[in-house]
């Protein structure tokens, strides 16, 4: 980031949100590091703060993953527990990194981290290549449905920054990621410690013709990851002012989950069936011409007809499934196992009803996408496709059509944890 | 890029406001901590959007340590007339009257830690399910941990390593009966963010946020504001500087920055040519490098 900034472009930004996998040591929490103090992200007195935590470890150079590391317990064991959220903006996109631990619970832990991001970087050691976690890591991006991989082979300084040692990963890596389902992957050659490709060009590797990280996280077009065919506004929160300049007013909040609507288009609400028109779509009272995926609205129908929370509001001519027996694909989050027969709260969109599992179809094997079908035991991460009932019909969309109407959560009706991701199918 | 194209701010207003939606949508009594700092006031202007033309549904509580600037105290009263919204004022000298605070000692006591228990106090009292804060998660490295709904039980207590995975924008609202949530609509904005969404929506903000003249003493480099709850030792003497503010916390402990930005679009310039963070100059997180962790799990927002 420059030292002025640009107020019109600042306001024109736009935003990418990427996750960060990898496994221990393999320099992670570095390149994080390195991104933000090369786009000046990082303020002095973090730099202080670094500089006097590295010098009581003992460390010559200041140790830039001690910068995400947040948490007492993390510096004193030296680990990341959870997933961290980290921000960092240059004049073309503002940047939110799910920064994901690669050891214990890594899969609950890039679950969630993948679960709201554009694009996943998967890291690499260019002394070790491919290993277990890095197919593991790019299997879980796949099954979330993330569009852009990054496969950055990192230390290339720890091996002489050779090409083909970069070729030979690149070659490993695409000999299993032809099986995801991840339309846009892409390499870069980088070491994180002595910055090489990361924001700026590497002038030890000359071969590499590609562009840098930041150029490429900058540049990637995430324009169409969105649903803009496919109307549906789940109802959130029903809005009666009472009072009397808007006495009558009902007025249906909400977030645009996939479509386009705009006053004037006629509307079914689901699941009552009736319809009505959009007489106005605003926010804080001043009318929005066009309402779409992510924004945050208020309507108002023609028509006085009951509609609340749970609801739906679509196009008649392109209405979501209504399902009870429900197809999905669940990581499971909990150190309780799943249980058949057990009933579990299920959030879908705005609404929330009970379900009860049906059945245990197969497991997958993360780290080969192999199906299990002997052990149908679903414990702490993992990854199994399983049916439920609900006691209320859904208004779902598979979730490779739409991720916001497409996804679940289970949650354990006692312990009111939340035990599982689920994907409809 | 397509025609359907949101900018980043936009995206993340949209973001807060569906977070403030779900969470009135799903608990029976919230209530927004308002310590009448840009961020609370950027939340009360967040709020108001997102259930207009209806009033906020929600109690604004402002937990007053006695400590505050008067500016931000009388900014407070006539924001809260404006948009007509319910204040609340939990006041921390009533829990150090009724013994269950305890004033911190020495040459510049900080009742900041004191919050936590006059907070939990009216908790108890009102018998709220959820408070809003404006805190962000790139203001200090515990809360880039924090989940948006955060739960706490019924002391109040965050505990990091066991916290409920937060997955795409889907909102777990069901707790026990005595515990509660904290949630952080603007977790994911930046102090840049902020002040780019107060100039493109036109937002007020207390005067002392733009540069005036003021009194202050230089303790421990931080700028300290004259007033009457810290005490001067023998070499420190008040001198008259150009200065203002990036945060707003007590008089006690916030400190200054020699400052001559006057605008918003000043600001903004001297925000992105900054070079220390906005809570760098708090003397209540250079306590130590956990001090924020160790006040969270207390019950702090």
């Amino acid at each position: 980031m420059s030292n002025t900034i640009d107020n019109q472009a600042y306001l024109n930004m736009d935003l990418l949100r990427f996750t960060t996998a990898g496994s221990v040591d393999d320099g992670k929490s570095t390149l994080i590091g390195r991104l933000l103090y090369d786009s000046k992200s990082i303020f002095e007195d973090q730099m202080e703060a670094l500089e006097k935590s590295s010098k009581q470890k003992g460390q010559d150079d200041v140790d830039l993953s001690l910068l995400t590391d947040g948490l007492k317990a993390e510096r004193e064991q030296g680990i990341t527990i959870d997933v961290a959220y980290r921000y960092f903006a240059t004049p073309k996109r503002k940047f939110i990194i799910a920064d994901t631990p690669g050891h214990i619970q890594y899969t609950r832990n890039m679950v969630t981290g993948a679960s709201t991001a554009n694009l996943a970087i998967i890291l690499i050691d260019a002394r070790h290549g491919v290993i277990e976690q890095t197919m593991r890591h790019s299997f879980i991006a796949s099954l979330l449905q993330i569009k852009h991989i990054v496969v950055c082979v990192n230390k290339m300084d720890l091996v002489d920054y050779s090409q083909e040692a970069f070729e030979k990963i690149k070659e490993e890596y695409k000999k299993f990621s032809s099986r995801l389902d991840v339309p846009d992957i892409r390499f870069i050659p980088i070491s994180a410690l002595k910055g090489d490709n990361v924001v700026d060009k590497s002038e030890k590797m000359d071969w590499y013709e590609g562009s840098t990280l930041l150029y490429t996280l900058e540049n990637v077009k995430i324009g169409n990851d969105l649903n803009f065919m496919d109307a549906r506004f789940p109802v959130q929160y029903v809005i009666r002012p009472q009072i009397d300049e808007f006495r009558d007013f009902r007025g249906y909040a909400g977030r645009v989950e996939g479509g386009v609507f705009k006053a004037g288009d006629e509307v079914t609400i689901l699941p009552s069936g009736f319809s009505s028109k959009i007489k106005t779509v605003e926010l804080n009272g001043e009318a929005i011409e066009e309402a779409y995926p992510p924004m945050s609205v208020t309507m108002t129908l023609e028509d006085d007809i009951d509609v609340s929370r749970g609801d739906m509001i679509v196009k008649p001519n392109n209405q979501p499934e209504s399902i009870q027996d429900v197809d999905i694909k669940i990581c499971w989050l909990s150190n309780s196992p799943l249980k058949v027969g057990g009933k579990y709260a299920l959030k879908h969109t705005t609404k929330d009803v009970r379900s009860s599992v049906k059945e245990i179809l197969y497991k997958v094997d993360i780290n080969t996408l192999h199906k299990i079908e002997d052990d149908k035991e679903v414990k702490l991460n993992d990854i199994a496709r399983i049916r439920v009932r609900t006691n209320a019909p859904l208004f779902a969309d598979s979730y490779s059509k739409n991720r916001q109407t497409g996804s679940v959560i289970l949650i354990d009706e006692h312990t009111h944890e939340t035990v599982a991701a689920g994907m409809i199918m | 890029m397509n025609s359907y194209y949101l900018s980043h701010l936009k995206q993340l207003e949209a973001e807060a406001i569906h977070i403030i939606r779900e969470t009135v949508a799903q608990v029976d009594k919230p209530v927004l901590l308002f310590s009448g700092g840009k961020d609370s006031i950027v939340m009360a202007h967040l709020a108001r959007k997102a259930f207009y033309p209806a009033r906020i549904p929600f109690p604004l509580l402002h937990v007053d340590t006695g400590h505050n600037f008067p500016e931000a105290i009388e900014f407070r009263d006539n924001m809260v007339k404006e948009i007509n919204a319910n204040l609340i004022v939990g006041l921390v000298q009533d829990s150090i009257d009724k013994g269950t605070a305890i004033e911190e000692k020495g040459p510049n006591p900080s009742r900041n830690r004191l919050q936590s228990v006059t907070l939990m106090e009216a908790f108890d009292e009102y018998k709220w399910d959820a408070a809003f804060g404006g805190a962000r998660r790139d203001e200090e490295k515990a809360r880039a941990k924090e989940r948006i709904f955060s739960h706490r039980d019924e002391f109040g207590t965050w505990d990091p390593k066991n916290q409920r995975p937060e997955l795409w924008s889907l909102y777990n609202g069901k707790k026990d009966t005595d515990d509660h949530f904290r949630v952080f609509p603007i977790s994911n904005w930046t102090e840049m963010d902020v002040w780019q969404y107060i100039k493109l929506e036109g937002i007020e903000l207390p005067s002392i946020y733009f540069s005036h003249e003021r009194e202050v003493v230089l303790r421990d480099n931080v700028l300290l504001a004259k007033n009457d709850f810290i005490t001067l030792s023998e070499d420190e003497a008040y001198e008259k500087r150009i200065i203002r503010y990036r945060t707003l916390g007590d008089m006690t402990c916030t400190g200054a920055v020699a400052s001559d930005a006057s605008t918003l679009d000043d600001i903004i310039q001297e925000v992105a040519s900054a070079r220390v963070t906005e809570r760098g100059g708090r003397a209540d997180d250079k306590r130590s490098e956990a001090a924020m962790e160790e006040r969270k799990k207390e019950g702090y927002f």
